[in-house]
């Protein structure tokens, strides 16, 4: 008699959209928008930093509840 | 005993009310006691979050509270990242924060170490060292004053000794060059013990024995601080980089009693500039709209940074 592991439920959440790869993709986007805003060489990275910084912000709110 | 006790209070509640608490369930029960602090923090937290966000909107102020109130949409939000002073405030801002943070963190896990070896008197310099972080601000920012002056001040008198210039010639806090150092300084002879204190949590909570297995290794001193001194401590550092580097971006205090943002605006953080909007323009939604962006800059470092956390406790 042999012993096997239960199988694991494969999960129908596609690979893509794991949290693991997302909250990678939040956070830099939320260390962009902070070097963005914070950097001294061109205005223009200043002005879209806190659209970035709000989107990576709330990106991490989001996927954070996805499973892993 | 506590059986009585509880007996005693069933018995003295009123019938009706007693009918009404038994018809509760536990969850019920729960809600019911909690409620109260949940409406606290909503009243104080949550709601002035929302109006704020509310008035970033809009052209309010408050010294007009009769006026009618326009809905600007993104126009505030537009105005402030394309201005140029608000910019260079970001800039001094992230100056103060990157050279505080660095200075308090070598120096507080430095004197954590020291204090950790446990000599004679440990307990006595420990106390020693965390009287900064129990004074007031406001204390700490007019003696520092004091100590800078030029003319009395023992600050300059010190660098005067040690360097041979004329104290006179020691202006801490006119000098566009030193004053946002003058300031970076009193910071940290303020929170490093903070840090410390943080510091030395972490380094206590190692077990001895792991160094007593390094110890039958033959580990050198150098191999034993770099291979479990520094791993098992650094959540807690991370822990206090995280607590000071919020609490520096907000720094208020020390900036407005020392220079109040000069000279010329050297030394104008963001909290500065954000007090001169709202409270000296009465620009109450412009300000709001500043105070917003701060707050997502703020909360989105501390996202990853809780996420940096994690990962080193996991390790």
């Amino acid at each position: 008699m042999t012993l096997t592991s239960p199988q694991k439920r494969k999960s129908r959440w596609p690979v893509w959209a794991r949290r693991g790869l997302m909250e990678n993709i939040a956070t830099v986007l939320i260390a962009l928008g902070f070097l963005m805003l914070f950097q001294p060489f061109a205005l223009s990275l200043y002005t879209y930093s806190f659209i970035t910084m709000l989107a990576g912000t709330v990106m991490f709110i989001i996927v954070s509840k996805f499973p892993e | 005993m506590l059986n009585r006790t509880a007996e005693n209070v069933a018995r003295a509640t009123p019938e009706p009310l007693a009918r009404k608490v038994r018809g509760i369930s536990d969850k019920g029960l729960a809600w019911l006691f909690i409620s109260p602090t949940i409406l606290l923090l909503l009243a104080i937290n949550i709601f002035p979050l929302f109006w704020a966000i509310y008035l970033s909107f809009t052209n309010f102020r408050a010294n007009r509270p009769n006026e009618v109130v326009k809905n600007l949409g993104f126009a505030n939000y537009q105005r402030i990242l394309a201005d140029k002073d608000i910019w260079i405030a970001m800039q001094t801002t992230a100056h103060f924060v990157f050279w505080t943070i660095l200075l308090q963190t070598l120096i507080g896990f430095t004197l954590a170490w020291l204090i950790d070896r446990k000599f004679r008197g440990h307990a006595f310099w420990t106390t020693l060292i965390l009287v900064p972080m129990m004074l007031s601000p406001a204390v700490v920012g007019n003696f520092w004053r004091f100590l800078y002056e030029p003319q009395i001040g023992l600050f300059a008198y010190a660098i005067s000794f040690v360097t041979g210039i004329p104290p006179t010639n020691i202006q801490m806090l006119s000098n566009v060059s030193l004053a946002p150092w003058s300031i970076i300084i009193v910071d940290t002879w303020m929170w490093t013990p903070y840090v410390m204190l943080i510091c030395l949590a972490g380094l206590r909570s190692i077990p001895e024995y792991i160094y007593e297995a390094a110890e039958v290794d033959r580990a050198s001193n150098w191999r034993q601080f770099w291979s479990i001194t520094l791993p098992m401590a650094l959540p807690f550092i991370m822990l206090a980089v995280l607590f000071r580097g919020i609490e520096n971006f907000k720094m208020f205090d020390m900036v407005n009693l020392l220079t109040g943002g000069g000279p010329g605006s050297t030394t104008e953080v963001a909290s500065i500039t954000l007090k001169r909007q709202a409270f000296e323009s009465w620009r109450t939604g412009y300000s709001s709209a500043f105070a917003i962006i701060l707050f997502v800059a703020v909360f989105g470092l501390a996202n990853i940074y809780v996420k940096a956390l994690n990962k080193v406790k996991q390790r």
